[in-house]
């Protein structure tokens, strides 16, 4: 699908899709896409989407539409297009673009697919007898993407169900030898860090992202009561190593308890959890090697 | 010599948040040392037909040859091991069982599957590799990468084209220049490494390793894998799919448990014994 990607001073402020067969622009409420500046008229332009091809129409606006820097009434949108109005910038991505660079429509392009040396040869042929000689190398691997896809999307047209489920059937093993890792009640905040791992790098990867509240434990009993321990890493293992290990876990949907060694499992607030991860909640009390600790969130 | 003793297998295989069916297929054989991991391609049902043709083929033939042989064992005129051969030989059958199956039935036209296969003898693995599924290892508090792709961005990078940095952004992660079912005959590639006791091997197919940063998984095999395999291949899937699941995720860990030499002679038993 095709859409809009709206700037100003080369910020983005937001991505369009052009769902609808009319899609207006201006400063007043009721359009589609409102800008409210007033250099914009309140109705000032239409873009009129017909299947792939995106029309923009000047509504008689009083500043007029400019269009990579020439003032237009009427444009058919091309890839790349950009829309000016007043301070703010619409770049308009075409239907074939969008697929490829984002959004959830790139399901086909992201599947494995062959490409055969036999394939990039040719292309590169092709480029060369179209007078692009001097092109390198990028150029003819592109062209041979291309062509691949193309090619492997004409062979993948294939029909009739051959059902045949995949031999998924893991092994079990749960309980193994107990493992040796410092991870001690006593000493919390070494424990989570067993091979020196620097607290900031973890936490700058996808699984800790901004904006999701920050969880920590805080000890109720044993030798280190009060003891805090802010749940920054995408992992986190609690216990003694042999008795009995929990981790919690830092996922986009909040942070999870997960039993994994020892004869008992942990408890939450008095019960004893399952073998799937469990959803901590705030002020949630653990019970865990004989030692209380309260889950909560900070703000 | 049953190996099931010396190596833990976990195994977790998901179809991931956005595809409708799972295109993967793992196979096990703790007793043999045998791992499998394919990550099918092409239209439909296609790719699990060819994914799980190539997991079953080397499974049940080596489980076959394997009865009557040792990989270590020495074939007299050459003075070679027969692991390699063996395990080639039966990447090949898969091959043109793939390739035939695909030429005489229209609806598999275009089929073929990308595959990773381990065998663990004689404290030594063997790996062989066609196409973007990879094979990790993480000894001691090292995480390395085994394989290398056979894929059209790794041959950029290769050539200098791009920089690792600008593969993670690459559109066409999809393509790979090697795969097994797509032309009558293939080449694996072949690699042996000697094993440690407490290393963890990971086998994934690329919906994994394109999802999870390599230091996330790290952190997951070094934080999990000793206390519960069978949790971290779990959780290994679980953080593929919460950063977005884009592809069927599959993944294979073995650890080794304790040494498994091949051939003793006495003082190797003594030795063995005392352990």
């Amino acid at each position: 699908m095709a859409k809009l990607i709206l700037s100003m001073d080369g910020l983005v402020l937001k991505e369009i899709p052009l769902t609808k067969e009319r899609t207006t622009i201006g400063r007043k409420p009721h359009n589609d896409i409102q800008i409210d500046n007033l250099a914009v008229s309140g109705e000032h332009a239409v873009i009129v989407t017909i299947l792939n091809d995106s029309f923009l129409e000047d509504l008689g606006s009083t500043n007029g539409t400019v269009v990579n820097g020439n003032p237009i009434k009427k444009h058919f949108l091309q890839n790349n297009d950009v829309v000016e109005l007043g301070k703010y910038k619409l770049k308009f991505i075409g239907e074939a673009a969008a697929a490829g660079t984002g959004g959830g429509e790139k399901a086909d392009f992201e599947k494995t697919m062959v490409l055969r040396p036999s394939q990039i040869k040719a292309a590169a042929e092709q480029i060369k007898t179209a007078g692009g000689g001097a092109q390198a190398a990028v150029a003819q691997r592109q062209a041979a993407v291309q062509q691949a896809a193309a090619s492997a999307a004409a062979t993948g047209i294939a029909d009739k169900d051959a059902a045949k489920p995949s031999p998924a059937a893991p092994a079990k093993s749960t309980d193994t030898a107990p493992a040796v890792k410092p991870a001690d009640l006593t000493q919390p905040a070494p424990a989570a860090a067993p091979k020196a791992a620097p607290a900031a790098s973890p936490a700058a990867t996808p699984a800790g992202r901004p904006g999701q509240p920050l969880g920590a434990i805080q000890l109720l009993s044993g030798g280190n009561a009060g003891k805090e321990l802010e749940l920054t890493k995408p992992l986190t293992t609690l216990g003694k190593p042999g008795v009995q290990v929990a981790v919690l876990t830092r996922r986009p949907a909040g942070y999870f308890i997960t039993h994994v060694e020892g004869a008992n499992r942990p408890t939450v607030n008095g019960q004893q959890i399952g073998a799937a991860p469990h959803a901590l909640k705030d002020h949630d009390v653990i019970e865990l090697a004989g030692v209380k600790m309260e889950f909560f969130l900070k703000a | 010599m049953d190996l099931s003793q010396n190596l833990e297998i976990a195994t977790c295989t998901d179809p991931g948040m956005v595809r409708s069916h799972n295109e993967d297929s793992i196979a096990a054989d703790p007793v043999n040392g045998l791992v499998v991991l394919a990550d099918g391609m092409g239209g439909y049902n296609a790719g699990e037909v060819a994914s799980g043709m190539a997991t079953t083929v080397i499974v049940t033939e080596m489980r076959q040859i394997l009865a009557n042989a040792k990989p270590y064992d020495v074939e007299g005129a050459k003075n070679e091991e027969l692991a390699a051969r063996m395990v080639r030989d039966q990447v090949l059958k898969a091959n043109s069982s793939i390739y035939q199956a695909a030429q005489t039935q229209s609806q598999y036209a275009g089929m073929g599957t990308t595959l990773v296969v381990c065998l663990f003898y004689d404290n030594r693995m063997l790996v062989a590799h066609l196409g973007d599924s990879r094979l990790y290892m993480l000894r001691d508090e090292n995480f390395s990468q085994v394989t290398r792709d056979h894929s059209l961005l790794q041959e950029q990078i290769d050539s200098g084209i791009i920089t690792p940095e600008q593969a993670k952004k690459a559109q066409h992660k999809n393509l790979v220049t090697k795969a097994l079912g797509i032309d009558p005959t293939v080449e694996p590639e072949i690699h042996e490494y000697p094993t440690k006791s407490g290393d963890i091997y990971l086998l994934c197919s690329d919906g994994l390793c394109d999802m999870v940063e390599d230091e996330d998984i790290a952190m997951t095999l070094q934080t999990l894998g000793k206390g519960n395999l069978k949790l971290a291949a779990q959780h290994l899937v679980q953080m593929a799919n919460d950063n977005g699941g884009r592809d069927n995720v599959s993944v294979i860990l073995v650890r080794v448990l304790r040494e498994y030499p091949g051939r003793r002679g006495v003082m190797g038993k003594v030795f063995g014994w005392l352990k």
